[in-house]
């Protein structure tokens, strides 16, 4: 081993505090990258060869009776390859030691074999016989929450009758891979689930006998979904279609790209601060680093060592200490985001996981890393080569500094000498010191950024399901009916206040533009489910015209005043000019409003509902529950304390873990900027410290000056950082904005606290780390050099 | 070790036994442990110090006396032997009680300045003001070495010599009652050498101070009430100079 390389091997051991701090900065960009890169191809490559593998249909539709022959006309529309009728329908089931209805979407597959297209991943078990009534395959999930296996038994209200059903097998579906029940936003494995029964038994169960509900297709390579939508429109019309739709638009997929969308949007910005972070850190430590080796270096080249024999010498010396960053943050990158894809493959249940992340991700963060560092090193190790040998082993000239007009003023005669230290060598480099103050305050802004998600998350629950919602349980009908019916329900034991609702399956059109959206309609003032505003505001509907969401008024192009067509998808399905009376804010969804009474004129029917909100005294929920087992025609039952509780747990699946890891990573940046920050502040001040420890001061007094200025620099950094976490969490919200969902953007005072708090423990731990050395300070030693 | 440093009466040569004592140190030895290898750099050193007495340290380097310098001002322990400043034990004593003793009652100046860069002449002064008991004005200080108009000057913009003579008012704005240089002039030329020792001097006289140098420079010995002659850990030869001669005389 060359001597050279013997002095790298012990320079990293004498660094190898500042080695591992800059190695963790460096990691922590590094590692987040890998884990969110890794995570979104997994997710992307997993549920690519699902939809592959189980032949996951591109076009679907629902009618309200179609007869079988209208297969045969479905495919031969141009570019599709298969055609796979089904009955599907909901139902009530009661499943033994539940208290609460569970809603189960039924599902036919055919009985002579695999289906043609949402074929089942059959976890245990087989598919449902020919000719027998009863057997049934469960969803996964749903077997999972309510502990049903193989050979168990259930029930269900099919078609107004009890019927008891068998599980035969238990399986996932590419169509379910975000199993979510009617009306809800989230999954909620135990009360909603899918069942997969024979087709033939659905049919006679449902009276469909020779006809389907539900069809779905494949399509040829290359073919446009959009243009066959519009081809089965056409075809399905007349037999109840509420409109075809591409597999963009079905309902788990479109959950599931969503979650990509978010991941991508997540992985762009914040680990792209942390890697910046990290450069900008690496590069301040390694020039400082190399600038205190000036006289080595002037003595090596005295020797005859070339400059590029230096420059090697020292390129080496930043390639080991980003290679420990890098290679912590790819280990931490990896496990990170197989541990990440691992709990989405749990949530979105694919029956298996791809989990083989290429190259990219890995090389994109080393590269960045380690061209930060190098530039860093380059111009530190260029400018001491440059310098003549003689020259370069004298040590620099003593700094010039300068008293400032502020250093005249009355209040500043008042500081006594060891302030001045600290505030003459912050104001002596301001880049440098702006520099440190920039990593502590970015760190601080990452927290803000990151933990603004739980603020966020409080405070849809907070608007959306306490403020907002003012029913218990919410009962949903599988068809239109009668307002009578809602009556009826107010007569249910426990009911204290029930409240008529209505959708209306709808395309909203205004000139090229067409969204589907329900129109619902709900009373002028509501009083159990509120129209509600973002602001806090419960919305008045106007005796006519919509009321639309600002998202849908946007997607639409539409303001108040402007006429937008609904053309109905269900009874005559009439097309109406309905001018939009209003719009308000809200943070799910782009919902469309009207007057109940309104919506009923409009349609010409009699006063109808498709749901209706209940407030439900405690004591009798049991009661009420087992009264609405027995009512044939409700399809949904939702709750909405479990709907809040479904919420914070999804939330506590997904986002939140993904959070926390930001949240950790923002903290072992604060820290290894602030160590470091200490650390170089050490180095470069320990002969004066030492020198007033000659002085008769003592050990808390010169610790004073070492933790006065990280301290300083750190109260500098804290207002920065709340302001650009306020800029940072705001560009990410902004970036997270989709059509189901807009994150709210509020910052609770508690988030800012936190994140100063996390900022000036980090200093404090990093200074009281670097205080130890003071005690270890070679008071003679430094006194016989020159400086 | 509250006690204000005392003053003393005119400066003479006289017996130091009718004289108090500043320091006195008995059978001091030094060894420096450096891996398995053993050195010595006191092996005995029987020495007092008069109060007011300026006594001048020579010999050559390795000779030990920035290891007597460094133990009579608190910065270094000794091995074995004893130390006493006024009737204070220096070898009983722990970190804590040596800082307040530098704090309080010596003032060191260096060969190499050790001035703070980015404090000016007078605050590098008011440095030690600021924590001590009975200082003098830091401006004060600095009339004495002589550097009235350059209160307001940072070091990079003095001079050697100056920024040597902030040094000295720096160690001596406490009214320390020893001050201890270790090769104050070794960084300098003659002329401005002979400039700081006339401020040492100067100091001398004034305030009385209990001084110490070291020097490996004979002609300087000729200032000192005593000169000591240190060589392998021991005092070789003391002297004691009948009439001091004014440091403006020196010439090297």
């Amino acid at each position: 081993m060359s001597p050279l390389d013997r002095k790298l091997l012990r320079d990293l051991w004498r660094l190898r505090g500042q080695v591992l701090a800059i190695g963790m900065v460096i990691a922590s960009g590094v590692g987040l990258l890998v884990m969110s890169l890794t995570a979104i191809e997994a997710l992307q490559e997993t549920a690519d060869a699902y939809y592959e593998r189980y032949r996951f249909a591109q076009v679907f539709a629902r009618v309200k009776r179609a007869p079988e022959y209208m297969a045969d006309r479905l495919a031969a529309i141009e570019g599709v390859q298969s055609v796979e009728t089904r009955v599907v329908r909901n139902a009530v089931l009661d499943v033994a030691g539940f208290e609460e209805p569970v809603i189960g979407q039924l599902v036919s597959v055919p009985e002579d074999g695999e289906p043609l297209l949402n074929r089942l991943a059959m976890r245990q078990g087989r598919y449902p016989r020919l000719g027998a009534q009863d057997e049934a395959v469960l969803s996964e999930p749903f077997a999972e929450a309510h502990r049903l296996g193989i050979g168990d038994q259930l029930r269900a209200v099919i078609n107004g009758r009890w019927r008891e059903l068998k599980v035969v097998g238990i399986a996932l579906s590419p169509e379910y891979v975000y199993t979510i029940g009617p009306g809800a936003l989230m999954p909620d494995d135990r009360r909603f689930g899918v069942l997969w029964l024979g087709h033939e038994a659905l049919q006679s169960a449902f009276d469909l006998d020779g006809a389907f509900n539900d069809v779905s297709l494949g399509l040829l390579r290359g073919t446009d979904p959009e243009h066959v939508v519009d081809r089965v429109d056409g075809l399905l019309a007349r037999y109840g279609s509420i409109g075809a739709y591409a597999r963009a638009d079905q309902l788990s997929n479109w959950f599931l790209m969503n979650e990509i969308t978010q991941l991508k949007t997540l992985a762009r910005i914040l680990p792209t601060v942390f890697l910046a972070v990290a450069a900008f850190l690496t590069n301040m430590v390694l020039a400082r680093l190399v600038a205190v080796e000036r006289s080595e270096i002037g003595l090596l080249k005295a020797f005859g060592y070339s400059n590029a024999a230096i420059a090697w010498h020292y390129v080496k010396l930043v390639l080991v200490i980003s290679a420990v960053g890098i290679g912590l943050g790819w280990f931490a990158g990896y496990w990170l985001g197989l541990y990440n894809t691992t709990m989405y493959a749990d949530f979105y249940r694919f029956p298996f996981l791809l989990y083989r992340p290429g190259p990219a991700p890995f090389a994109a963060a080393a590269a960045a890393s380690l061209v930060a560092a190098l530039l860093g090193t380059i111009s530190a190790v260029r400018g001491a080569a440059m310098l003549p040998p003689a020259e370069a082993m004298r040590p620099p000239a003593p700094p010039l500094f300068r008293r400032s007009r502020l250093s005249r003023l009355a209040l500043s005669q008042a500081l006594d000498q060891p302030t001045r230290i600290v505030l003459r060598q912050v104001a002596r480099w301001p880049l440098r010191s702006f520099v440190t103050s920039a990593g502590i305050g970015l760190a601080v802004a990452v927290l803000i950024s990151s933990m603004q998600w739980l603020d966020a998350i409080d405070h849809i629950v907070d608007v959306y399901f306490l403020q907002a919602q003012g029913q218990d349980v919410t009962v949903g009908f599988a068809e239109v009916r009668s307002a009578d019916v809602a009556r009826g329900l107010g007569r249910l034991p426990g009911v204290m206040t029930t409240e008529p609702m209505r959708a209306v399956p709808a395309k909203l059109r205004s000139g090229p533009r067409v969204e589907r959206e329900a129109v619902q309609g709900v009373p002028a003032h509501q009083e159990l489910q509120h129209v509600y505003d973002a602001t806090g505001q419960s919305v008045d509907l106007p005796p006519e015209g919509l009321v639309i969401s600002t998202m849908l008024a946007e997607l639409l192009g539409v303001a108040p005043g402007d006429k937008v067509t609904i053309e109905v998808q269900e009874g005559r399905r009439p097309v109406l000019e309905v001018p939009v009376a209003a719009t308000f804010e809200t943070y799910i969804g782009s919902p469309a409003y009207m007057e109940i009474g309104a919506l009923n004129r409009l349609m010409r029917e009699p006063p109808s509902v498709t749901g209706v909100h209940l407030r439900v005294d405690p004591r009798r929920r049991a009661q009420l529950f087992r009264e609405l087992k027995q009512i044939p025609q409700v399809s949904s039952v939702s709750l909405r304390d479990a709907a809040v509780q479904t919420f914070h747990e999804t939330m506590a699946k997904t986002l939140l873990i993904y959070v926390s890891f930001f949240i950790v990573f923002a903290c072992a940046l604060a820290f290894g900027v602030t160590y470091n920050a200490a650390r170089i502040a050490l180095s470069e001040r320990s002969r004066e410290l030492a020198t007033l420890r000659v002085l008769g001061f003592t050990r808390a007094e010169i610790s004073y000056i070492l933790i006065g200025e990280t301290g300083l620099l750190t109260l500098l950094a804290l207002p920065l950082g709340v302001a650009c976490g306020y800029v940072l969490a705001m560009t990410i919200v902004r970036g997270f904005d989709t059509e189901l969902f807009r994150v709210p953007f509020v910052i609770e005072a508690a988030t800012y606290g936190w994140a100063i708090l996390v900022g000036v423990f980090a200093t404090a731990a990093s200074v009281l780390l670097v205080r130890r050395r003071l005690d270890q300070l070679d008071l003679i030693g430094v006194l016989k050099t020159r400086e | 070790m509250n006690e204000p440093p005392g003053t003393a009466g005119p400066i003479a040569s006289g017996e130091p036994g009718q004289r108090a004592l500043t320091l006195r140190v008995k059978g001091l030895t030094k060894t420096y442990r450096s891996g398995e290898v053993e050195v010595p750099a006191l092996r005995g050193i029987d020495l007092d110090l008069a109060t007011g007495e300026l006594v001048v340290l020579l010999g050559p380097s390795g000779s030990g006396k920035s290891t007597l310098l460094n133990i009579l001002g608190g910065l270094d322990s000794a091995t074995s032997g004893a130390a006493w400043f006024e009737d204070h034990d220096l070898m009983q004593v722990g970190d804590r009680e040596l800082t307040r003793y530098r704090r309080e009652h010596v003032g060191f100046v260096f060969q190499f300045y050790n001035l703070i860069p980015s404090l000016t002449a007078l605050e590098n002064v008011a440095l030690v003001t600021e924590i001590a008991a009975h200082p003098m004005d830091p401006a004060a200080a600095l009339e004495i070495v002589g550097l009235r108009d350059r209160l307001h000057h940072f070091p990079a913009q003095l001079s050697g010599g100056e920024q040597q003579r902030v040094a000295i008012a720096r160690a001596i704005a406490k009214r320390p009652a020893i001050l201890l240089c270790d090769e104050p002039t070794g960084a300098l030329d003659s002329q401005t050498g002979i400039l700081v020792l006339e401020a040492i001097e100067h100091i001398h006289e004034e305030l009385g101070t209990t001084t110490v140098l070291i020097t490996h420079n004979a002609v300087i010995a000729d200032m000192a009430d005593r000169v000591l002659v240190l060589g392998d850990g021991l005092i070789q030869q003391e002297r004691r100079n009948p009439m001091r001669r004014p440091a403006r005389e020196l010439t090297w």
